[in-house]
């Protein structure tokens, strides 16, 4: 069983607040996935989960019983390094079998587990292996092999795809997200990939300064951010923002449009603007459109996309796909939103 | 990677090493520190009257006092100058490439495991000895006087001893510091049209700081104490001509028996030795830390 | 034309190498040669490297004349006991201090080096004294406590250097895998730094063997390891060249293997780290 429930912790590193008091509540089995920018305590957060750091105050309950001061290794959960962390020194089996013999668990056992671990993960040819005459495809198989094997309630993953080319990625997304469907086990899992983020996660949480700003399933985040933030964390490329509304021409405060949600016209629209950059991708194309007053915007067109620099263009937001914000960057409701896109 | 629970046994852990040396640099230097003020000379057992700083007054206006000031640091500074020149010259030679590079390695540091008695012996009499050493056989050779080293250049003669003991230590360092210098960095120099000196002075040396502290600190730590070296050679004389601060105080209080004097002597050593700690901390821990 | 000018440049720094090693390498093998040359050939005005009658006599002398394997085993268990000894104290601390860093990790270590700065002189009489009143003077095991004492600093800093290259990650999944730290350090962290540790031993082996300060002045006869052996020497029998040169080989060469055996593993411990 793993539900994981984080009331009120905070982590402070000497006088430097990391974590804001955060509350959380993960449900067992369940894939939540943490994003947000670089240094917002998405990883000191996962490491206080494990036990590998101190909650300042605060309280992490695992299965419902207090485990705020509970030693990792008596937590019962597993974790996923970016390095993969694996033992230089004893071979893809002896890892595997590392966290079973510190469990006493018999000779007869591990070898049968180790076993059935290895068929699942494609390893049994390297078993006797150390992990430096492996690929990083294969030690991260392996670091997986030695979470798995020992039937944690949670696992934990700290960015385990980043060391990876990019279609190894793609090939190691899906064997995980496949782990979670037949082991049904409660997955944290933090990344700066939008795209892992989006694929695997139940429930999303985006940090931002130690704080979340919100938690929700990829498309609720997607669809309704609940502020400019996370509006522009979510999604790629990222949503417009600009100032001015582009009716009224009146200053207002921060108005919000993805880019695929605008559509393009050589007569007339909201904003009118000149081509800059194109990028190219085949199947898509990214304008990046300067609108007098309003910046740079980023515009998705067709593959077949047929402006050239400089070409004079004019953008329009689609129905009701228009965010705005209040002064704090508060989502406002989205009648409201409608009312000025008339 | 911290918790409390690995706090507290980080302390645990650290415990014993910190005590140990604690007790090992505090009780005996209280000690020193009470005998330095006591008339305490083991071959006149009487009340060991605390008599103020005299003890330290004898020691600080000895004549011989100031002659071992100088010759400890002349001892300090002439070895750490030669090692430190011969180390980097024959460092930038043994990065060349040569035929037979390991028996070449293998030579040049053996003589840092010689034991120190050992290489002063060898040094004074199948060496250095006027009569029948092979200096003296050289000399005769080329036909000019043969030197009488301990007579007449003491102090130089022991420097040259334990330059020979530290210059292994010095070229080997410098040597794998050399060897992890970026070979492009030089190449884009050679590009820049740069000649050897001026790639030596910016690039090679700078590339050689950290190896360089390393070398000054561990050599200052055992040079500041050289013992076994005079003692086998010269015993510090003639006169007080190659006398160091520890071999003053060695003879002074366990030759002459003299606690007290020994102890404020001690105090002496420990306080020069802190002054020339602070110097290299500082030097350390701006380059050795990353 | 290139190949032929490198070639020249090769052959030229192999020349000087070669002579500027052999110089420094001399005195120790000319005492080796000395040491089976009878005394009157070891003072000859016209001195032979290798042409003469060569004999074991000087051996079977220093043999005959003093307790050599008396003083070569007070040797070994004073080096050996006192790092083994050592080790055991530094590795949980170097542990604590590449693991578990505070702010004041820095000045402890930097504090535990500068005890190394402390002049032996300035304990000398306490410690004397101290040793006699508890009946240490002139035991192997009064050397070892000393000899821990004073090469520990040292032990801890090249241990600390080598266990901070290992990624915390590595002994965090240990503990993720449910080890102990106990199972920890000695499954984990041993293992992965055993290159880093026995370098750390070898360093202190030799600087024990050679260490002639405290041996000298703590010991006279029972437990007197080499160095004491070797100083006995220095006159007036220092004289017999060929005695003198047989007892210095005994001295050195036990140590002078061991240090060729260990040479690459040594440099960069006797660094601290400082080079890589
Ligand atoms: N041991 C530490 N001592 C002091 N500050 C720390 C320590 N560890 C992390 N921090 C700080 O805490 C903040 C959060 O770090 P953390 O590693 O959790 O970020 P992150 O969200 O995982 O970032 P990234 O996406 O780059 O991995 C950073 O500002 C970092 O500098
Ligand atoms: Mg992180």
């Amino acid at each position: 069983m793993g539900s994981i429930n984080l009331k009120q912790v905070t982590k402070n590193f000497g006088d430097v607040s990391v974590i804001k008091p955060i509350d959380l509540e993960i449900k067992d089995g369940e894939f939540i996935v943490f994003v947000g920018p670089s240094g917002c305590g998405k990883s000191t957060l996962l490491r206080m989960i494990a036990g590998l750091e101190d909650t300042t105050s605060g309280n992490i309950e695992i299965d419902g019983e207090d485990a705020t001061a509970t030693p990792p290794a008596k937590r019962g959960l597993a974790m996923v390094f970016q390095s993969y962390a694996l033992y230089p020194h004893m071979t893809v089996r002896n890892n595997i079998a590392f966290p079973l013999k510190r469990a006493k668990v018999s000779k007869e056992e591990i070898e049968s587990k180790i076993a059935n671990v290895a068929k699942i993960l494609n390893l049994s040819d390297y078993l006797e292996r150390k992990p430096g005459q492996l690929s990083g495809g294969q030690r991260q198989r392996v670091a997986i092999g030695r979470a798995i094997v020992r039937q944690p309630s949670a696992f934990l993953f700290d960015e385990p795809l980043s060391n990876l080319d990019a279609s190894l990625r793609v090939n190691m997304r899906l064997e995980i997200s496949e782990l979670h469907k037949t082991l049904a086990t409660t997955m944290i899992y933090v990344t700066h990939d939008q795209v892992e983020a989006m694929t695997m996660a139940d429930r999303i949480a985006v940090f931002n300064a130690g704080i979340i700003e919100q938690v929700g399933s990829p498309l609720e985040l997607y669809n309704t951010p609940a502020n400019k933030f996370v509006a522009g964390f979510i999604g790629s490329p990222k949503m417009n923002f600009m100032d001015v509304d582009p009716i009224t021409d009146d200053p207002t405060c921060c108005l919000g449009i993805r880019p695929e949600h605008i559509e393009i016209s050589t007569e007339a629209g909201m904003w009118a603007g000149k081509v800059g950059v194109i990028e190219h991708l085949g199947s898509e194309t990214f304008l990046h459109v300067h609108v007098e007053g309003s910046g740079t915007f980023t515009v998705k067109a067709g593959g077949d996309c047929p402006f050239v620099y400089g070409d004079k263009i004019f953008l329009s937001a689609m129905d009701n796909k228009m965010l705005h914000f209040d002064a704090a960057g508060i989502t406002l409701p989205q009648q409201h939103a409608s009312v000025v896109s008339i | 990677m911290a918790t409390t629970n690995s706090r507290t046994l980080a302390r645990l852990m650290l415990f014993p090493s910190v005590v140990l040396l604690l007790a090992w640099m505090l009780v005996p230097l209280c000690m020193t520190l009470y005998f330095s003020f006591l008339d305490y000379n083991l071959l006149t057992p009487g009340n060991n009257e605390f008599i103020g700083f005299l003890n330290y007054e004898f020691f600080l206006t000895d004549p011989a006092f100031i002659t071992s000031f100088f010759n400890t640091l002349l001892l300090v500074g002439g070895v750490l100058l030669i090692t430190l020149g011969g180390g980097i010259g024959l460092a930038i030679l043994l990065d060349q490439a040569i035929w037979g590079r390991n028996y070449v390695r293998i030579m040049v540091l053996a003589p840092f495991f010689v034991m120190p008695t050992v290489s002063a012996l060898v040094w004074k009499n199948m060496l250095m000895n006027p009569v029948n050493g092979l200096f003296a056989h050289f000399a005769d050779w080329i036909g000019v006087t043969p030197i009488d080293f301990f007579a007449q250049i003491p102090l130089l003669s022991i420097i040259i001893i334990v330059s020979w003991q530290w210059l292994p230590f010095a070229a080997l360092i410098l040597l794998t510091s050399i060897q992890s210098l970026d070979r492009e960095q030089l190449e884009a120099a050679d590009l820049d049209g740069a000649g050897p000196f001026s790639k030596f002075y910016y690039i090679v040396l700078p590339h050689l700081g950290r190896a360089i502290t390393a070398v000054i600190l561990i050599e200052t730590i055992f040079l500041l104490s050289i013992f076994a070296e005079i003692l086998v050679t010269t015993s510090g004389g003639p006169g007080y001509e190659s006398t160091n601060i520890t071999y003053l105080i060695y003879t002074q209080s366990l030759l002459q028996f003299d606690v007290g004097g020994g102890s404020a002597g001690g105090i002496v050593a420990v306080i020069i030795a802190n002054i020339v700690a602070i110097f290299l901390m500082r030097l350390i821990g701006k380059n050795l830390e990353d | 034309m290139s190949i032929n000018k490198s070639n020249k440049s090769k052959l030229i720094y192999t020349f000087l190498a070669w002579t500027i090693s052999s110089l420094i390498f001399f005195p120790i093998l000319w005492t080796l040669i000395t040491s089976f040359k009878t005394e009157a050939e070891a003072i000859s005005s016209s001195p032979s490297l290798f042409m003469f009658d060569w004999t074991l006599e000087n051996y079977e002398e220093v043999l005959a004349r003093s307790p050599y394997f008396n003083h070569f085993w007070n040797s070994i268990v004073i080096s050996l006991g006192s790092s083994i000894l050592g080790l055991l104290i530094a590795i949980p601390a170097a542990w604590s201090m590449a693991f578990v860093q505070t702010k004041r990790t820095k000045n402890l270590l930097m504090w535990m080096l500068s005890t190394k700065m402390l002049p032996p002189v300035g304990v000398l009489i306490p410690i004397y004294l101290l040793f006699r009143n508890f009946g240490l003077l002139d035991t192997k095991l009064g050397l070892v406590i000393v000899m821990t004492l004073i090469n520990l600093p040292i032990m801890v800093w090249m241990l600390y250097t080598y266990f901070r290259e290992i990624p915390s990650e590595v002994l965090e999944a240990s503990r993720m895998d449910g080890a102990s730290i106990g199972e920890e350090i000695l499954y984990v962290l041993l293992p992965i730094a055993l290159p880093g540790i026995a370098s750390t031993l070898l360093l202190n082996v030799i600087l024990a063997w050679n260490e002639a300060f405290w041996t000298l002045i703590l010991t006279a006869a029972d437990a007197a390891p080499l160095t004491a052996f070797i100083a006995s020497y220095s006159s007036p029998e220092g004289l017999f060249y060929a005695k003198l040169s047989a007892a210095s080989a005994m001295a050195i060469v036990p140590i002078l293997i061991l240090g060729w055996f260990s040479q690459k593993q040594l440099v960069r411990g006797l660094s601290f780290g400082a080079v890589k």
